[in-house]
């Protein structure tokens, strides 16, 4: 089936998320839209999907237009969509889950039998593996996945739009999903292809289009190199690489010993995690989400007290100390979730400047803010982190990703710091942003801070670490050095040791891995 | 894109928070409606509440009765209802040009003054609470034990002039503080939900008063009635406005009390933790504010306000600790709260607002045979009209407000 959109535009009150873009999906063909966050890519999706009502264009099926109320109308229109954060109700089996909507009936009772018919059917056709019964909360998230992808060829969808898909898959995991995407497009299924990861566009993509500020600014070959891609979304050159120079490491700062984390229904959360890190060098933690990083950070900000082990911080034990002692020792803090727990979306910019310093001088006299003070605190501050605003009276929920980030670091490098934990920095933030935080965080290293970086993408694993811990259950499978290969780390994410993985990975290269990174070839592009 | 991502569902946390931040969203919403949808749910409440006014008028039942011979007459009778019991309301609560004396006509509005006075405290004290996160509403309790400790060192100590007014306020002010304090430690420390154990508290206080006018240390000599012994008017706020009015000095330390609420909530550190944990806890918590201590502080300067409410009834208003001292104040406060948006400007209006319904309402009930339980209408369609600004919006067809983040 081929979709075409036609001047597609959708605005929200005075902000134009799509503006008039036109986009031709070819039937059997893996079309990538690739576009930084906040491009426009995942509302243009909802327009097609049925979840927003455009306010102008047309969306035509095989030269037909058709206007899609909802997502069930889309569904039924031969559209499937599998979104970034999965539509699955976690208690219900598999086979429930994909009838959920659409309950085929017998006499008003719903009839299981046909839909685990249909689980296996498509499961066994595309090699998915997938057992009808198990419980959704039971599967790992590669095959919440495969039951998302199930649900939508349930509905004999015949375009399929991935969202973001591999945000949550280790390397292994990613391959195992473009196989199948592969699968799809030998079938006859269209695939739309949202990323913002250029490797696997390259890896996958028959078509690319790229948007930018909510318009289509061009089209490549997959061959176009990696580089004139990124520039192409971000709308200007942008370095990949992080330049950095090579580690000048000091004494040892953070020893970490034997730290174990037990929640109170017996689960262990972090198991014996030793590690130290020395100033002036950066220990990237990498896993795949939920190996325990978040709980390790946390318990060296001091947010678990129930953690034993120990952690010293300079010969200082940081277990047993409040979270306003640890910051007081000379912590800084980036947290994985920071509209969770790094920034407060209602108060100001200036607020948020000052979060962990307001009841220090200058920022209070006594009892008292000093709103002089913190005005020009939070003035310097935008200068120098380059905060896009208008003003610091701003509210941080006006902020965008990326500038709401600066934010958060500009308060957390604003201090004296002997040791700097960010996890996940760069999450949905923009290419330009992300080099931004990538710079400063080497800055801070440079400067003789030790640093530890927790992050599930590789890319940014590699590029800023100096050494690498792999995270998986809890535990430290193995500290590695920086030059470690992609196929490595990800065997590791996995659970593989080391040396295991070393074997391993020499037998069988994932296809990312095989897109090179300096694919510097004709530009075919049409950038 | 913002937009997607607020509509994304989030991993469900522990089934007990996902509780209390459903009361947090609520009560955000509720807070954070703006200034606009206020006014006219307050002018609906109004409107609807003349159709009842007008439907349980006996003369408007009469003529509806031949309606369609004579509709001038029905309509005639519904103006004459609904005039009259807002003229009347009117004249009870702001100037009654229709009274005898100056001093007659003038009283309305000192006696709405009169009854804002306590409203303001207890909203203040809630105001905090709710920008803090908390779903305090215990005010009612912590209207009594304020009310009940002032009573008391007002009556049973013989101090000098002026220092026995003070002892007694913030003896008062303590009484409420630590009541509420209870509700906060026990939130704090054991993390029991402030909304049950403040009801459970409000009916605990209720009681505990009934119980202390028994006893010889409150009740009267050789009185069985449940009425303690009048304080001494050394303990006693100054009447402002002379003899003939009732309105006391508890307004104007009440307005003090606006001001420093202000001052704490938009200039102190203090005001900030609570404003950060109520807006955020995670990120409070993550920024080394002591989330659980800032509940007990919130609660204590809650309960401490709320108590000022009772101090103002028994050292100003009545003069005497009795039953019905706290009426429903503790509860009107809530509504005043929610209508001031939890600011201190807005809670006065609010509370003025609600001061003048029911100073006014014994009028409209006597003038234009009006039930006052018109009134409690009114103020229970406030509230269920400012939290669904959505229906309000319809109605007047005010504009939706922009959402913000879309971009």
């Amino acid at each position: 089936m081929k979709l075409e959109l036609r001047g597609i535009t959708k605005v929200f009150g005075t902000f134009t998320a799509n503006d008039s873009i036109d986009l031709v999906i070819e039937p059997g063909q893996v079309h990538a839209l690739l576009g930084e966050n906040g491009a426009g890519k995942s509302t243009l999706m909802n327009v097609i999907y049925g979840l927003y009502d455009p306010d102008g264009g047309e969306i035509l099926l095989d030269d037909k237009p058709v206007k899609f109320a909802g997502p069930g109308e889309a569904m039924a229109a031969g559209i499937g969509m599998v979104h970034q954060h999965f539509m699955l109700v976690p208690v219900f089996t598999v086979a429930e889950n994909v009838i959920l909507g659409f309950e085929p009936t017998k006499g008003g009772i719903i009839s299981l039998g046909e839909a685990r018919r249909r689980v296996k059917e498509i499961s066994d056709r595309f090699g998915f593996n997938i057992d009808p019964d198990t419980r959704v909360e039971d599967l790992p998230v590669g095959a919440q996945q495969r039951v998302e992808i199930i649900k939508a060829l349930s509905h004999d969808a015949k375009i399929v739009i991935l969202d973001e898909p591999t945000a949550v898959l280790t390397p292994q995991e990613t391959d195992e999903l473009l196989e199948i995407m592969r699968q799809l497009k030998n079938s006859g299924t269209s695939i739309v292809f949202i990323t913002h990861k250029l490797r696997e566009v390259k890896a996958i993509a028959d078509k690319i289009s790229v948007i930018r500020r909510g318009k289509i600014v061009g089209s490549a070959d997959p061959t176009a190199s990696e580089k004139e891609l990124a520039s192409a979304m971000v709308g200007r050159s942008v370095s990949l690489t992080v330049a950095k120079e090579d580690a000048q490491p000091g004494d040892v700062r953070l020893t970490v010993k034997d730290l174990s984390l037990i929640t109170s229904q017996g689960v262990p959360l972090l198991r014996d995690v030793s590690f130290d890190v020395r100033s002036g060098e950066i220990l990237a933690i990498a896993g795949v989400q939920g190996n325990g990083q978040t709980e390790l950070t946390e318990t060296l900000l001091g947010m678990h007290p129930k953690a034993h082990g120990s952690a010293q911080l300079n010969g200082e034990e940081l277990l047993g100390k409040s979270i306003r002692e640890v910051l007081d020792v000379g912590l800084g803090f980036v947290p994985e979730d920071r509209n969770k727990d790094g920034l407060i979306a209602g108060f100001t910019i200036e607020e948020n400047m000052i979060l962990d310093l307001h009841d220090k001088a200058p920022y209070a006299r006594g009892m008292s803010l000093n709103a002089k003070v913190i005005e020009e605190n939070a003035a310097k501050h935008i200068e120098e982190f380059d905060v896009r605003t208008q003003t610091s009276k701003n509210l941080a929920s006006q902020l965008s990703g990326g500038n709401q980030q600066k934010v958060v670091l500009a308060r957390e490098l604003s201090r004296p710091l002997q040791l700097f934990i960010a996890a996940q920095p760069t999450r949905g933030l923009d290419v330009g942003s992300i080099e931004f935080v990538h710079k400063r965080v080497i800055a801070e290293r440079d400067s003789g801070t030790a640093v530890i970086i927790v992050s599930t993408e590789l890319d940014e694993v590699l590029g800023l670490a100096d050494r690498i811990a792999v995270m998986y259950e809890g535990h430290i499978i193995g500290i590695v050095p920086k030059d470690t290969s992609r196929d490595v780390l990800g065997l590791m994410m996995a659970g593989v040791d080391y040396d295991a993985a070393l074997t391993k990975a020499a037998q069988h290269e994932t296809t990312l891995s095989a897109v090179s990174d300096e694919t510097d070839i004709s530009r075919g592009g049409a950038l | 894109m913002s937009v997607e991502t607020q509509k994304s569902p989030q991993p469900a946390p522990e089934s007990e928070t996902s509780e209390d931040r459903r009361w947090n969203t609520a009560l955000r919403d509720i807070v954070s409606s703006n200034a606009s949808v206020i006014v006219f749910a307050i002018i609906a409440a109004l409107l609807m509440a003349a159709v009842l006014v007008a439907a349980a008028n006996a003369e408007v039942q009469r003529t509806a009765g031949y309606i369609f011979a004579r509709p001038s007459d029905f309509f005639t009778a519904v103006w004459d209802a609904v005039s009259g019991a807002y003229w009347s309301l009117f004249r009870g609560a702001i100037y009654d040009p229709e009274a005898q004396s100056v001093v007659r006509q003038f009283k309305p509005i000192t006696e709405t003054l009169t009854a804002a006075t306590p409203l303001i405290f207890a909203g203040l004290g809630l105001g905090i609470g709710f920008r803090s996160g908390l779903f305090n509403i215990g005010a009612q309790g912590q209207v009594v034990l304020g009310a009940t400790v002032s009573a008391f060192i007002g009556f049973a100590f013989d101090l000098p002039v002026g220092i026995h007014l003070i002892v007694a306020v913030l003896g008062g002010v303590l009484g409420g503080a630590l009541w509420a304090g209870i509700a906060g430690y026990l939130k704090a420390r054991f993390g029991a939900n402030e909304v049950i154990v403040t009801i459970m508290l409000n009916s605990i206080s209720g009681f505990l008063m009934s119980y202390l006018l028994t006893t010889d240390a409150f009740k009267r000599e050789g009185s069985n009635n449940p009425v303690s012994q009048r304080v001494l008017d050394t303990a006693m706020f100054p009447q402002i406005m002379g003899e003939n009015f009732r309105l006391h000095a508890g307004f104007l330390l009440a307005l003090i009390a606006a001001y420093f609420v202000w001052w704490l909530m938009e200039r102190s550190t203090l005001g900030f933790k609570f404003r950060a944990v109520g807006l955020n806890s995670d990120a409070a918590r993550t920024a080394g504010i002591s989330v659980n201590r800032i509940y007990l502080y919130v609660m204590l300067v809650a309960g401490g306000l709320a108590g000022l409410g009772g101090v103002s009834q028994t050292l100003g208003t009545e003069g005497v600790l009795q039953e019905g001292v706290a009426g429903s104040i503790g509860f009107d406060a809530i509504t005043v709260a929610l209508l001031g948006r939890s600011r201190p400007v807005g809670i006065i209006g609010a509370a003025l607002l609600f001061g003048a319904l029911r100073a006014g309402s014994p009028l409209m009930q006597t003038a234009s045979n009006t039930p006052v339980d018109i009134v409690q209408v009114v103020q229970a369609l406030v509230v269920l009209l400012i939290a669904a600004p959505p229906l309000v919006r319809a109605i007047f067809r005010l504009p939706a407000p922009r959402k913000e983040g879309a971009a």
